[in-house]
Order: C-alpha cells, then structure tokens, then sequence
C-alpha cells in the first residue's frame, strides 16, 4: 500500500496548483484594495461644481454617514450608474457627495441638470490633485465615510442595485446605528 | 557552436531592447543634470501603473500615469528622498504600485516560496542520489559469472579485471 502511496504525490501537488490558481483567477485584477480603508479621509478644499466662488472641504462631508463618489462626464461607467446613485438618493438613508473628477464644470453641470441629481454637494476636481490624495485610478469609485469621517469602505467600478442592496445599504444601516 | 549562436543572439535582444524602452518619456520634463534625470527615470521604472497594469509608470500613457508622472517629477524637483515619494504613492494607491514588494507577512510567500521549493527540490535530489549509490551491487556466484562471461563470449580470463 505505502508503496503506491508515493504516486499520489503529484496528484497532491497538481491539486494545491489548481487550488491556487482557482483562488488567484478568479480574482479580479481591476481590483486594488485601498490602503485608505480604515483611515481617515484625505482633506481637500476645492470648489463647489455649482458655484465656483464657494469651497467645499472635507470638514462639510465628516459629522453623519456620507457616501462620496468620484465620477466624471467623460467616464461611461458614471452614466451606467447614475441610475442607482438617484435611488439611493431616494432612501434618504445616506448623503451623497460627488467629486467631479478632471471634467468641465459646464459640462459636468448640464449632465446633473439632465440626468438628475443625487448629490447634495459637488466638489470640482479640475486637475485630479484631490483624485490622487483619494487614491482615484479609475472612475466611477465610490466610499462610504462614517460620521468620525474614517474610510469604511471603497467601492471601485459603477454601482450596481446589487452592490447596493447587498454592500452599501447594510454597511450604511450599521454605521448608522 | 551552433546552439551558442540563438543564445547570443537572445541575449543581443534582451540588451538591445531594454534599454532601449527605458529612455523614452511621454513629456518633456526638463532636468538640471544627466545624474537627476537617471534618478527620475529610474523611479518611475520601479512603479506600476494602476490603469494599465502591465505597464510601469515610465512606459504608460493612460492620463493618470501623466498625472503622476508630474506628481513625482514635482516632488524629485523639491528635493524630497525616494523613500518620501514611494511612501506618498503607498498611502494612496497601496503596495499594489511597487514592483518590488516590501517584505512582510503577507509577501512572505512570494519572497521565500521560490527558496522552499529550492530547499525541497534540493532535498529530495540528494536523497534520490544517495539511495542509487547506495544500492546494493548485484552479487552473482562464480558459476553465474560463468555462465554470463559464456554468453557474452568473453574468455574467462578477464574475470580479474571484472572483479570491481
């Protein structure tokens, strides 16, 4: 018996290779966690989208649950999500601040004019300064904030209804109670 | 000669190309020595791209690797040491931008795990090698030496010879 045992061993090792490579591609490499989860947010002062002549820093997003979502009008995804941004606008659970990211602030203002608006402020990110201290590479992302203003979570691709429903809403009824 | 002839010529392509890919850059960012543009170079050969992720932050052209690219010539211009720099893209972007992972628990595998499996390899080697050694050579009678030296026709004459 032990003598055939020996010829197990490479069935052993092609077994570890396939349990690893089960765990490894089926990772997604478009995903990189962020080391800003956990942290506090980074600070910014920017200009509000709106109203170039006044500021909005993070000060403004800290204090309650705040989810805040870097999107762009150039960014495709950002259109694909944008329905889901307005229904979770709709459950009054959350305030949705937006940091337009490397846009045009006309541009960007007639795309909220016509598609509607989820935000309660937006913060204009002209050159991307603010995208970089955020760790930002690639919108739309999304972070949910708690009212300490740390980084709970980070969500990077469009927002789903699932993503809402079975990631954002739970997360968000926890950080509020 | 014939199989050293595609091994230079690979190692002509390796080195023909390489360096080749590291000179250029996508801007024009100007420097006050050669020595202060090698350094930058150099930098930014080290770190990934997050938007193309095969490519290094030297070699791409998606606008965030601009922005960066910017990012790290502003701070080499200021001054502020390699180790300053690495750090501020980490605290964004995470360990995910170094080519060269720092050692901790989590990279203890990829750091060590090629040398375990060495250490294994090596291990079952020398056991294999030693246990062939150690085989017992075959012992046969005089009268099967006999009957073997008849078979391959030699004369039994050589049998002193044969003894090892």
């Amino acid at each position: 018996m032990a003598r055939y045992l020996r010829y197990l061993v490479p069935l052993g090792i092609f077994a570890v290779l396939v349990a690893f490579l089960f765990r490894g591609l089926s990772l997604d490499p478009k995903l990189v966690p962020s080391p800003l989860v956990g942290k506090p947010m980074p600070a910014f002062s920017l200009t509000r989208l709106d109203d170039p002549g006044t500021t909005i820093s993070d000060v403004d997003i800290k204090g309650k649950v705040a989810v805040l979502n870097i999107w762009a009008t150039w960014c495709v995804s950002c259109r694909a999500e944008h329905d889901v941004l307005l229904q979770l606008a709709q459950t009054g659970q959350v305030a949705i601040y937006g940091l337009n990211y490397k846009d045009n602030r006309a541009d960007a203002q007639r795309w909220l004019r016509q598609l509607g608006n989820p935000y309660i402020a937006n913060a204009f990110d002209e050159d991307g300064r603010v995208g970089i201290d955020w760790g930002v590479y690639g919108a739309p992302e999304t972070f949910v904030i708690d009212p300490q203003g740390i980084i709970r979570h980070k969500h990077v691709g469009p927002l789903t209804t699932e993503v809402l429903q079975t990631q954002l809403l739970p997360l968000i009824a926890k950080l509020k109670s | 000669m014939k199989q050293l002839l595609p091994a230079l010529l690979f190692v002509w392509l390796l080195l023909g190309t390489v360096p080749a890919s590291a000179t250029v850059t996508l801007e024009a960012f100007t420097f006050d020595t050669e020595a202060e543009e090698l350094h930058f170079r150099d930098l930014i050969a080290e770190i990934r791209c997050l938007v193309c992720q095969n490519q290094s932050l030297a070699d791409s052209d998606a606008e965030l690797a601009h922005d960066l690219r910017a990012e790290v010539y502003g701070m080499v211009q200021e001054g502020r040491s390699d180790a300053e720099i690495v750090d501020f893209l980490v605290n964004r972007y995470g360990d995910f931008v170094l080519y060269n992972p720092p050692l901790k628990p989590a990279t203890y595998l990829i750091w060590f795990g090629p040398f375990v499996l060495l250490a294994i390899a090596a291990f079952l080697l020398v056991r294999a090698l030693r246990r062939q050694g150690q085989a017992p050579a075959a012992e046969i009678s005089a009268a099967e030496r006999k009957r073997l030296d008849a078979m391959l026709g030699r004369p039994a004459v050589h049998d002193k010879d044969n003894d090892a």
